[in-house]
């Protein structure tokens, strides 16, 4: 009966389903290393973390009666309470309200900005790489002199000459945001550039730009994946970093660094109006730095070779 | 290594040029001059005014006049507090900064490679679990929240340290580990990496086949390599506790630069901005250029390397 079983369940999955196709064979990269970063309990829990407050920066608002900017004079510097459920802050605005207008804030500040120095870094990197010889050294030389010039110092300045908001934040980060990103891909086309199934498609009559396209941008999505995750955080905490400096969005708007900022002058009687913020930007910086822990492990080729 | 060290004097030069140049001219777009204010000043006094801090020269003589004051070390004169210039600003608030700096480097330095090499010496086991996972938590904690925590905790609540002012060593004690506790994990988690990777090594298998004690292993063969990575990141090091002091120095009320630095963006003091900014990189990128160097010399491997990639 098992032998049976064990000869005859093959032989009826290859009646039932097509053979499998050569894309099938073998395990897909994506697969494998998503298995892998399942593996990592801290890493999911993490990431269900992070999903928790994206889901909550878009439904949070809208979860009790107040908006980010309507003040309740007689109510102000309230302690968490049923009412308010984070408290209140000096002009009697809710907190909880505010809390996750900011989240979208910073959020939104940090993700974009990655995405944005993904595809700068990306497109410079991978021409530096092409293009080779003279031009190569050129443009890594400009990445260089950029790259050794303090960045926050560059945020701060682009930050005081354009005038604060959510765009200029954007600006200015990515402003030198980009080279880490462009080292990275360079770095890794070169290296991928050596192994033979590139040389095969050389051989095979493929152009420059189809080997980048097809063969080798593709190879190096683990460490951008890697890369980006650990990019968020670095820019969700510049964000709060220049808002704590008092440069960041403008009233009634407040993100994360902001209300830490605010809730500073009041720590004495009212800590939570900076705990609440400034525990929030911790969390997310914890959980973003865990998943990218995570993904690392999980796709860094290097690690596994 | 002549060769490599020209060639990173050359970048050090052309990005304290970019660096001076960008800041000028960043400076200049702004609308507006300093003189702009709420009250109309009279046209003569305005004029004067602008005469007096050559601001009536066309941009590009400005620029050039500026320059030249760089070259002696002159940085103008503050357009905010009358007969102070920005040279005198510094040199009241960088030994104030640079004393809460060396402390906070001290710090991350000696915990840091502690902790870095204790997890990567036990591997696997709890001490090693354990130093991660705060080290990860310390990687999260801005170092502007991690000092109003410790402000908040230690100070207000336990008193166990002054709560703000500068002067004394107990009054350093918690901005300096507020600014080193980020360096601190970065380095033990760098560290703990590159141990790992030097303890798989061949060399290390010929020294344990050779008899030798693990000790002895650990701080004769794995330990010298494993710290390179280190050194090379004095460099970024040094950055994140100089604009950290931004912060912290706010939030504890130390008079160092950069306070003046927060000061001057809020009081819109454009020469002292530019002036400091220009301080703080010329500082940053001559760490950076004696870290190349200096690894360089650790490991002649790099500055032959370049030189390889270059013929």
């Amino acid at each position: 009966m098992s032998y049976l079983d064990s000869i005859s369940t093959p032989l009826k999955e290859r009646f039932t389903h097509p053979l499998p196709s050569y894309s099938e064979k073998a395990p897909s990269f994506w697969k494998e290393g998503w298995k892998r970063f399942c593996q990592n309990k801290i890493a999911l829990i993490a990431l269900s973390f992070l999903i928790f407050f994206i889901i909550m920066s878009i439904v949070g608002p809208w979860m009790n009666s107040y908006t980010y900017y309507e003040t309740h004079l007689p109510l102000k510097n309230m302690a968490p309470c049923k009412k308010f459920w984070f408290g209140t802050d000096e002009l009697g605005r809710d907190l909880f309200t505010r809390i996750w207008w900011g989240a979208r804030i910073s959020l939104f500040v940090g993700i974009a900005a990655s995405f944005i120095d993904l595809i700068i870094g990306v497109l410079y990197g991978s021409m530096a790489a092409l293009l080779g010889g003279k031009i190569e050294e050129f443009m890594m030389r400009i990445a260089d002199i950029l790259y050794s010039i303090p960045y926050l110092l560059v945020v701060i300045l682009l930050m005081v000459v354009i005038g604060s908001g959510i765009s200029t934040i954007l600006i200015a980060l990515t402003f030198t945001g980009w080279i880490g990103m462009a080292r990275i891909i360079r770095g890794q086309i070169l290296q991928i550039s050596q192994l033979d199934f590139v040389k095969a498609a050389r051989a095979l009559g493929a152009g420059k730009i189809r080997i980048l396209i097809s063969h080798l941008i593709p190879n190096c999505m683990g460490s951008i994946l890697v890369t980006v995750t650990l990019t968020i955080p670095t820019a969700i905490f510049a964000e709060a970093f220049l808002s704590f400096l008092g440069l960041g969005v403008q009233a009634p708007i407040a993100s994360w660094g902001t209300m830490a900022n605010e809730g500073l002058s009041a720590l004495c009687y009212y800590p939570w109006r900076l705990f609440f913020p400034a525990g929030f930007i911790c969390i997310t910086m914890l959980c973003f730095n865990l998943v990218g822990d995570g993904l690392r492990d999980a796709f860094d080729p290097r690690i596994h070779s | 290594m002549v060769n490599y060290f020209f060639k990173k004097l050359g970048i050090l030069l052309l990005s304290l040029l970019v660096v001076a140049t960008l800041t000028f001219f960043l400076m200049h777009a702004i609308p507006g001059d300093p003189f702009t204010q709420e009250k109309a000043i009279p046209q003569e006094i305005l004029h004067a005014m602008q005469k007096h801090y050559g601001l009536d020269k066309p941009l590009i003589v400005q620029y050039f006049d500026y320059m030249q004051g760089l070259c002696k070390f002159d940085l103008g004169p503050s357009f905010k507090y009358q007969g102070r210039t920005v040279n005198e600003i510094i040199k009241e608030g960088f030994p104030v900064s640079l004393c809460l700096g060396l402390e906070a480097l001290f710090i991350s330095l000696s915990l840091g490679i502690l902790f870095g090499s204790l997890s990567a010496s036990r591997q696997g086991k709890w001490q090693d679990r354990s130093t991660m996972f705060i080290a990860i938590f310390g990687l999260s904690m801005p170092s502007f929240l991690l000092a109003t925590f410790l402000q908040y905790g230690l100070a207000m609540k336990l008193d166990l340290f002054p709560v703000a002012r500068w002067g004394t060593f107990q009054q350093s004690i918690l901005p300096a580990l507020s600014l080193a506790a980020l360096p601190t994990a970065f380095i033990a988690r760098l560290l703990r990496t590159s141990m790992i990777e030097v303890l798989h090594q061949d060399y290390i298998q010929t020294a344990k086949s050779k008899g030798l004690s693990p000790s002895w292993i650990l701080y004769k063969h794995v330990f010298r390599n494993a710290l390179l990575p280190v050194a090379s990141y004095l460099g970024p090091l040094t950055a994140s506790i100089l604009t950290g002091s931004f912060a912290v120095e706010k939030i504890f009320g130390i008079p160092g630069l950069g306070q003046w630095f927060v000061l001057s963006i809020t009081n819109r003091d454009y020469t002292v901005i530019m002036g400091t900014t220009l301080f703080y990189s010329v500082i940053l990128m001559i760490t950076v250029f004696l870290v190349d160097l200096l690894y360089s010399w650790i490991d002649p491997r790099i500055s032959s390397s370049t030189k390889g990639v270059n013929s």
